[in-house]
C-alpha cells in the first residue's frame, strides 16, 4: 500500500469558545506530507501552530469547533466518530511534545510506558512488549538499554527524556510523527542530537514527519517543506530552499530579517515593531497589517489578502508584489 | 585582574557554590573568576547545568559563596550580612528572563519600579517618584499612563521592558540579564536587544549577559566566557571565541547551533556531541569535558588545565587546544579542524 500524501489537511478552521465569545484560533489552513518527508509548521504564539497540529490530529479541545477535512492515510479522519478516530490515530500517528513529562508517568518504569500503545494497538504481550521496549530504546540511543527499562523519568536526563518520548511515539510503527516543539527546552548540543536521531529514523523507517517549532534555524536544518503561520493563517508556505531564498511575505522576510547578524555587529537589529496579535483581537485584512513595515497596498488594512502562488509549490497571502529574497 | 583595577565593576574571584543535596554535593560553580569591566557586554554562556546563573547570582549575593571572593564596586562582599548587602544590590541589578514570574502581579507597574527608588530611598517625594517612575518608563519604551497597570495587563516584551525600567531604577554599576530574551517571541527579541544596547550607549550601563542563545550572545557582547560543569573554559572576545574556538566545548557548542540558511544546514558538519552533561556531584577527573570530547587523550583525564593564554585577551582551559578555524561565527557554515589538536 503506497500513499501519496500521509496527512493532508484541506481548509481546516478553528473556532474556540471563551467567555468573550467565539474566537477563530486558526482559518482556513492546507497542507501535506508525504512520506518520509519533513513539514515544519513555523509561527510565534498564538499564531495558531499547535492548534493546527492538535485539530488535524483529532486532538483539538471539546471548546472547539473544527470545520475542514483531514485525510491519514486512507481514512476520512474528519468524518470518524471519536472512538475511531482515537483508534486510527494511535495506530498510525505518534506524538512528542515540548516537555516530555506531558507524555510520561511519572510512577511508572519507562519500559512499560514505551509500549503501552503497542500493547493495545499491536496486541503484543507483556513479555513480547518488554524485549519490544528495549529495542526501541535502544534504537533511540538510550545507553544500557537493557538495564534502563526499568528505570522511572526522574531518573533520566531532560534529553534522554525526550529520547524515551520519541521510542514511545515510534512504538507503533507510526507512518506520521508529530513533533511539538521537541527540542525547545533542551540545549543546543542535545537539540542537535534529536535532530540527527528524528533524521535517521526517518530515513531508516520512512516516517513523514510534522515538526511545529518557533527557530527558523531548526527549520533550515530539518525541513522539506515550510509554512508559516501567523494570526490563525499560514501566510506563506513552500519547500524550505523557496521560502528561505525568496521569502517572499513581508513577516517571512522580517522575522529572517530580526536575527543577529555576525557580519553587521555593532548595528541595530531589524526589529519589527509591537507584538503578535492575539486570536482575540486580529485586525479584518492582513494579521500582520498593524506591525508591518511595508504595508504595500491600501487593501492591506482592511480586505484579506488571497493566497497567490510565487513559485513552484511556493504559496504566499499577500498583496505585496515586490521583489523577494 | 583585581579590584584595585579602577575599570573593574564587580568581580568574582575563584568563586565555589556547593549546594549539599541528598544525592550528594553540587559543584554548581566551582572555582570561577571573572571580572566585569566598566561600560563593557560580558557574556556568559553555557547549558543548563553550566554554573552560569548561579554565578550571575553570585555576584548579588543571592547565593551564598562556598569559597572564594565577591567583590562589588571595589569592595569585598562575600561576608556581608544579608542587611549591609542591601546597599550592594543598589550596585548590581538583575533582570530575569521571566518577567511575568519576576513581577508582583497584584501591585501596579509603577510600583513595582519604584519598589527599588523606596529601599534605597532615591526619591525625597511622592512626586518625586512619580516623575522618576515616568523617566523610567519613557527610557524603555513605555508610555507613563503604563505605571497604572497590571503585569497581565501588558505584552511579554512589555513585561520585560518594564523588568528592564526597574533594574535601572536604583542606578546600578552592573546590570546582569540572565536571559532576558529566551521567554521572547524571535519578532520580540530584537526589539529588548535593541533596546539594551541603547540604554547601554546612552547611560554608560555594564552588563553581563547570561544566555544560552550564541547568536544573540555575539550579537551583544564585547568578551564572552563559555561555561562547562562549573567552570569557565574558554574566554575571549566574540571575533576569536566564534572565528577560532580554542577549547573544543566551544567548538561543539558552536556547531550545534542551527542557522537559518538550508544550504548551510546541508552542508556543514555538526560536533555531535555523545551522551550528557556528567552530573555535577561528580564531575570527571582531570578535564571536565573529556568524557565528551571528541579530541580527549589519556592526559586529559589527570590533569585539570587551567585558564591559560591561547591568543590575545583569549584563554582556554584545554591541554590540548584547537589552532583551527571556523568560517565564521554562528550566522554563517562551521568546521572546525578538530584533528589540528593532534599536533598541538
Amino acid at each position: 500500500m503506497s500513499h501519496t500524501t500521509v496527512l493532508s489537511v484541506d481548509d481546516l478552521t478553528v473556532t474556540v469558545g471563551t467567555r468573550r465569545g467565539p474566537v477563530r484560533a486558526v482559518a482556513g489552513v492546507s497542507w501535506q506530507v508525504r512520506p518520509g518527508e519533513t513539514f515544519a509548521l513555523v509561527g510565534e504564539s498564538g499564531s495558531g501552530k499547535s492548534m493546527t497540529l492538535l485539530a488535524a490530529t483529532g486532538l483539538a479541545p471539546r471548546a472547539a469547533t473544527v470545520t475542514g477535512r483531514v485525510r491519514l492515510l486512507d481514512t476520512e479522519l474528519t468524518a470518524l466518530p471519536d472512538d475511531r478516530r482515537r483508534k486510527v490515530r494511535g495506530r498510525h500517528v505518534g506524538f512528542v511534545f515540548q516537555d516530555p513529562m506531558t507524555s510520561l508517568n511519572p510512577v511508572l518504569p519507562v519500559g512499560r510506558q514505551v509500549t503501552e500503545a503497542a500493547e493495545e494497538h499491536l496486541g503484543l504481550t507483556r513479555r513480547a512488549a518488554r524485549d519490544r521496549a528495549v529495542e526501541l530504546l535502544e534504537l533511540v540511543g538510550i545507553p544500557s538499554a537493557a538495564r534502563r527499562v526499568d528505570a522511572y523519568p526522574h531518573q533520566f536526563s531532560g534529553g534522554m527524556r525526550q529520547r524515551v518520548a520519541i521510542a514511545m511515539a515510534l512504538a507503533c510503527e507510526p507512518d506520521l510523527l508529530i513533533a511539538d516543539e521537541p527540542t525547545t527546552a533542551l540545549d543546543v548540543t542535545t537539540q542537535a542530537q534529536i535532530i540527527e536521531l528524528v533524521a535517521d529514523l526517518q530515513a531508516r523507517l520512512g516516517t513523514a514527519v510534522v515538526w511545529v517549532t518557533h527557530d527558523l534555524g531548526v527549520v533550515a536544518g530539518i525541513a522539506d517543506t515550510v509554512a508559516v503561520m501567523y494570526g490563525g493563517r499560514i501566510v506563506e508556505q513552500g519547500p524550505v530552499d523557496a521560502v528561505f531564498d525568496a521569502p517572499t511575505h513581508p513577516y517571512t522576510r522580517a522575522l529572517l530579517a530580526a536575527r543577529p547578524d555576525p557580519s553587521r555587529r555593532g548595528e541595530d537589529l531589524v526589529a519589527i515593531p509591537g507584538s503578535p496579535p492575539s486570536p482575540l483581537d486580529l485586525p479584518p485584512g492582513c494579521a500582520f497589517w498593524p506591525r508591518c513595515p511595508v504595508r504595500a497596498d491600501p487593501r492591506c488594512e482592511h480586505e484579506l489578502p488571497p493566497l497567490t502562488t510565487v513559485g513552484d509549490g511556493h504559496t504566499v497571502r499577500t498583496f505585496y508584489r515586490g521583489e523577494a529574497g | 585582574m583585581s579590584a584595585d583595577t579602577p575599570d573593574v565593576v564587580a568581580e568574582l574571584d575563584d568563586l565555589k557554590v556547593h549546594f549539599p543535596t541528598p544525592a550528594g554535593t553540587v559543584r554548581a560553580v566551582d572555582g570561577v573568576s571573572l571580572a566585569v569591566r566598566r561600560g563593557e557586554t560580558l557574556g556568559l554562556v553555557g547549558e543548563s547545568g553550566s554554573g552560569k546563573s548561579t554565578a550571575g547570582l553570585a555576584l548579588l549575593r543571592l547565593v551564598d559563596p562556598t569559597a572564594g571572593r565577591v567583590r562589588v564596586a571595589g569592595a569585598d562582599v562575600t561576608l556581608w550580612s544579608r542587611r549591609r548587602l542591601r546597599a550592594t544590590r543598589r550596585h548590581v541589578a538583575m533582570v530575569f528572563q521571566d518577567p511575568q514570574a519576576s513581577l508582583d502581579p497584584r501591585r501596579t507597574v509603577g510600583d513595582s519600579i519604584a519598589e527599588p527608588l523606596i529601599v534605597h530611598r532615591l526619591a525625597a517625594s511622592t512626586a518625586a517618584r512619580r516623575a522618576r517612575v515616568a523617566e523610567l518608563l519613557d527610557l524603555v519604551g513605555l508610555r507613563a499612563d503604563t505605571a497604572g497597570r497590571y503585569p497581565h495587563e501588558l505584552s511579554g516584551g512589555q513585561r520585560q521592558r518594564v523588568g528592564v525600567a526597574r533594574a535601572l531604577a536604583g542606578e546600578p554599576d552592573l546590570i546582569v540579564l540572565d536571559e532576558p530574551i529566551a521567554s521572547l517571541d524571535l519578532s520580540v527579541q530584537a526589539q529588548i536587544m535593541n533596546l539594551l544596547r541603547h540604554l547601554q550607549r546612552d547611560l554608560g550601563l555594564t552588563y553581563l549577559f547570561i544566555a544560552h542563545d550564541l547568536a544573540a550572545v555575539e550579537h551583544m557582547s564585547d568578551r564572552i566566557a563559555v561555561m562547562y560543569l562549573g567552570r569557565i573554559v574558554e574566554t575571549g572576545p566574540p571575533e576569536r571565541i566564534y572565528r577560532h574556538p580554542a577549547h573544543p566545548y566551544t567548538a561543539a557548542l558552536l556547531s550545534a547551533v542551527p542557522v537559518a540558511d538550508p544550504r548551510v544546514e546541508r552542508e556543514r558538519r555538526r560536533i555531535v556531541l555523545t551522551g550528557d552533561i556528567p552530573s555535577p556531584v561528580d564531575p570527571p577527573s582531570g578535564c571536565r569535558f573529556r568524557t565528551r570530547c571528541p579530541q580527549a587523550r589519556p592526559a586529559c583525564a589527570e590533569t585539570d588545565p587551567a585558564l591559560a593564554e591561547v591568543g590575545p585577551g583569549h584563554d582556554a582551559a584545554c591541554l590540548f587546544p584547537l589552532d583551527g578555524e571556523r568560517d565564521g561565527g554562528v550566522g554563517e557554515g562551521a568546521t572546525t579542524r578538530a584533528d589540528a589538536a593532534g599536533t598541538a
